[in-house]
């Protein structure tokens, strides 16, 4: 294991690595530059890469117009409400599942599986009915449960492959110790489950966050995420560079901070607990 | 106080029956080893014990009270566990401290027995760390130091010292053997190894599928066996066990001789044979001797330094006053 | 340890997720079948009645039918081509020591957490915009003429924005599946004298069989419903109307439930058949 390789082969390593890093990061990138420019750098020939002159006046403009604020403020609740009551629901399941297991526990894991793989399109047309009938067509909070519903397998399967992983003979030794089942939850449970439930939270709030389908195909004007916003921008304004640029920086930036966060949990939510 | 009995116990998981009618009393300061192969029964017997497992059928009974239904907070006992179960998110006072807190002692003697018991295990520089920084003996005396602290009216321990490598298992063995003389309460200890039991109880129950084999001291074991199994299982190397005419010779069905208990020569003896493996200990040699015509290889415990060879013949003479005699149901005879 | 109350508080709780997903999925189940029966066009008339398999037939008859197949299948089958193969090399790649191997990382997985919306109008227009586009400066540069990408190469343009969003995850995931298996394997065959070729394709592939399996099975299930991709591109024109697509179309554009909802089934179908390799996986490492 130990062996020492030598730096030239290291260097190399380093530059095809950084080089495919870089060119895989680079329209991330060069958005976020874009976003920087005047329309008329923003398509000059040749196309200018740094050296332009650096404005932030399409973030005002593209605020301006398209009232910005509004459609993080819908993202932010409809993605933050939908992980939110999906964990509160998971949690006591999850744990149930993984601490009082019984031989019918892996068949309704894998059945939860299974409404995952329901795909969207075959179902669009009853939900869009139930969504007329019951006025919840362009609601937060008809798309909150919507997102809510399509996420829970995932939050569920995240949550009980870290319980499974909090040993049973901790618990034992808490109920040995003298503890009654609220101070189990409370002392020794809970603070062991945080960091699972934590992770669960911010894998869930990106996949929210990110989704296309139910949120472009259920909202008009009022409850429109950011993922609508930034439809309104396919065309003819898309060719406004700077200001798609602007919009789109401003779509995707918190959620890439927080993905370099949760990249560890990415593969585990992601494989259902089938890769580790 | 901890005098432990078991009646009639049984434990059935689904249709297996894991424990069949069980009788069993352990008396107050008894140093009691579980001895048994892996899937005989003794840890969940441990368990029933503790409460983390329901009985089928029968009653546990501490200090002479029933405490079939009592859930394992209430029963008075302290567990140290094969993975040392220590609270990964807390540090080792905490670990330590965490049994006293949920009886809601008073802090002023909370810290009293924590101190204490930190000093009598060494572990007063390491009180706050975290388990995950511990070595695997360090995490072992927390775990113990969090059953000491709440003075018990027993320890149970799970086989706590196999996850331990080999020189650290023989001086927490001594450890735990001192801290039972010191204190003078009642340990059950579950464990797989026979060099365990043989060298730290004062009682050992022998276990094989749920069935109780033999109960008694590390000698009486060792010297009149109750049957076939127990012959087997006690001592190191093993009890050779021979059958067929030599044992008819001694009106048996199988004959047991220990390899302590048999004599080597290179010119004469009762029986012959050819040396194989050698293993030279310095303290004793052991043969494994081959071609005796006896059925299975004989074990042989020579004192100090023997020169024999790989190839070499070699006589071998069992003292007879040591020998066992086994029916065909595998029960001494006397 | 599992006592008779514990079992039946056990199921209380989980009841919520249950009933929930168990409505989730029956409720609109139930009605995209009946629907799938029934002549239903809103705009003209409403419910029309029963008709029988007739939606279904039309449905695989008409015209649009088997080139939306066909596009599906090139764009999942070549998105899958091209995230594994390249997922392979660039997780071997981040996995030999390097400086900055970190950053490297995030640069990687970036694209994954770009929304849909954003990654397909970032592509449309300011690379492949056959006029201002970053791709037309490019060739003009080399003196080639720029190609209006989405509609002269329109597939590809779609497969390759599709699979930068999820090269990142097929990477990860294999990285991760390396990353697992036993340096003293791979040391053992070094001793046993086998060059590295040999240990990539007798050692780490097979270790890999799994995760890529994975990867294949969860990709074809998400790749099978994308949308946004294709809604902000292209919008269905030029030979980029997915199976999802065109129930998409049936269902919200011309408004023919029924048409729509037979589809629906198909599609359901066919996802259900991906899905049922993808739990026999996920299954048996319950077990383990």
């Amino acid at each position: 294991m130990a062996r020492s390789i030598t730096n030239n082969r290291k260097a190399l390593n380093t530059a095809i690595a950084w080089t495919i890093g870089l060119l895989i990061f680079f329209p991330i990138l060069w958005t976020i530059l874009t976003s920087f420019k005047t329309e008329a750098q923003a398509i000059a020939d040749p196309p200018i890469f740094l050296f332009f002159d650096w404005t932030l006046e399409n973030y005002a403009v593209v605020q301006e117009r398209s009232n910005y604020t509004r459609f993080l403020m819908n993202s932010i609740i409809i993605a933050g409400g939908s992980t939110l009551l999906g964990v509160i629901i998971a949690v006591p399941a999850a744990w149930s599942m993984a601490f009082v297991p019984s031989n019918r526990t892996k068949d309704i894991l894998l059945w939860m599986l299974s409404t995952k793989m329901l795909p969207a399109v075959g179902v669009l047309y009853p939900i869009y009915l139930i969504f007329i009938k019951m006025g919840l067509l362009d609601s937060r909070i008809g798309l909150t449960v919507i997102l809510m519903l399509i996420n829970l397998p995932i939050i569920v399967w995240m949550l009980y492959t870290y319980f499974r992983e909090i040993p049973g003979e901790i618990l034992e030794a808490a109920r040995m110790d003298g503890a009654s089942l609220r101070d189990e939850i409370l002392y020794v449970l809970t603070p062991m489950a945080i960091p699972g439930i934590a992770s669960t939270l911010l894998l869930n709030f990106i996949l929210a966050w990110n989704e296309a389908f139910w949120t472009l195909n259920l909202t008009a004007a009022k409850a429109a995420p950011l993922t609508a916003f930034i439809a309104s921008y396919s065309s003819p304004e898309g060719l406004f560079y700077a200001k798609l640029s602007a919009a789109s920086t401003m779509a995707i930036a918190p959620i890439l901070i927080l993905g370099w966060f949760s990249q560890k949990q990415l593969v585990r939510g992601l494989t259902f607990g089938a890769v580790k | 106080m901890g005098k432990i009995q078991l009646k009639k116990v049984t434990k059935k998981f689904g249709d297996t029956q894991v424990i069949p009618p069980l009788d069993l009393t352990i008396e107050d300061g008894e140093f009691t080893v579980f001895v048994g192969p892996s899937g005989c029964g003794k840890s969940t017997l441990l368990r029933m014990i503790a409460g983390l497992e329901d009985l089928t059928s029968g009653e546990v009974a501490i200090d002479d009270t029933d405490a079939t239904n009592t859930p394992p907070a209430k029963r008075g006992l302290a567990m140290v566990f094969q993975s040392y179960a220590l609270y990964p998110h807390m540090s080792v006072r905490k670990n330590i401290a965490f049994p006293l807190r949920m009886a809601k002692m008073d802090p002023a003697e909370q810290n009293r027995r924590i101190e204490a018991a930190a000093a009598a295990l060494n572990l007063t520089d390491y009180l706050d760390r975290r388990p995950g920084q511990l070595s695997g003996g360090q995490r072992q005396r927390v775990a113990i130091g969090r059953a000491i602290v709440r003075e018990p009216s027993a320890f149970l321990f799970d086989e706590p010292l196999s996850n331990l490598d080999a020189a650290l298992r023989v001086g927490m063995r001594l450890e735990i053997c001192e801290m039972h003389k010191r204190l003078q309460t009642t340990m059950i200890y579950v464990t797989h190894d026979q060099v365990e039991a043989m060298t730290m109880a004062d009682k050992i129950v022998v276990l094989q599928a749920g069935v109780i084999e033999q109960v008694g001291s590390p000698l009486e074991l060792y010297h009149t066996p109750r049957n076939v199994f127990v012959a087997g299982f006690i001592g190191s190397p093993k009890m050779n066990l021979i059958t067929g005419a030599e044992a008819a010779k001694h009106n048996a069905e199988t004959i047991g001789i220990r390899p302590e208990h048999i004599d080597v020569s290179a010119t004469k003896g009762t029986w012959s044979g050819r040396v194989g493996v050698a293993e030279h200990l310095g303290s004793d040699t052991f043969f494994h001797i081959h071609d005796t015509g006896l059925g299975d290889m004989i074990t042989v415990r020579a004192p100090g330094e023997v020169s024999f060879n790989t190839g070499d013949t070699i006589h071998l003479t069992p003292r007879t006053d040591q020998m066992h005699r086994f029916d065909a149901k595998g029960l001494r005879i006397a | 340890m599992a006592t008779k109350a514990s079992r039946s508080a056990a199921r209380l709780m989980m009841a919520p997720a249950v009933i929930l997903l168990l409505g989730w999925m029956l409720v609109p189940l139930t009605m995209t079948l009946w629907f799938s029966f029934r002549n239903y066009l809103p705009l003209r008339g409403g419910d029309l009645g029963w008709a029988g398999f007739d939606n279904y037939t039309r449905f695989i008859t008409s015209s649009a039918f088997w080139p939306s197949v066909q596009a599906t299948l090139i764009i999942v089958g070549a998105v899958l081509l091209i995230t594994i193969s390249l997922g392979i090399v660039l997780a071997i790649l981040l996995d030999q020591p390097m400086w900055g191997q970190g950053v490297v990382r995030i640069l990687v997985i970036a694209p994954f957490f770009v929304m849909p919306t954003v990654s397909a109008l970032v592509w449309k227009n300011m690379f492949m915009d056959p006029n201002s586009g970053l791709f037309a400066y490019l060739w003009k540069f080399f003196g080639a003429e720029p190609v209006s990408w989405l509609s002269e190469a329109s597939l590809p343009s779609i497969i390759l924005i599709v699979s930068w969003q999820w090269l990142p995850f097929a990477t990860l995931i294999l990285l991760t599946a390396i990353q697992s298996l036993d340096s003293e394997q791979l040391e053992a065959a070094e001793m046993d004298g086998a060059p590295p070729l040999s240990r990539f394709l007798w050692l780490t592939l097979p270790h890999l069989a799994r995760a890529i399996t994975i990867v294949i099975l969860i990709q074809t299930i998400f790749l099978l419903s994308i949308f946004a991709e294709i809604f902000v591109t292209t919008g269905g024109a030029f030979g980029t109307k997915t199976l999802t697509y065109l129930i998409f179309q049936r269902v919200l554009e011309s408004q023919n439930i029924g048409l729509g909802s037979a589809g629906g089934v198909y599609a359901i179908i066919l996802a259900n058949i991906v899905a049922i390799f993808l739990m026999r996986i996920v299954g048996k490492n319950l077990d383990a």
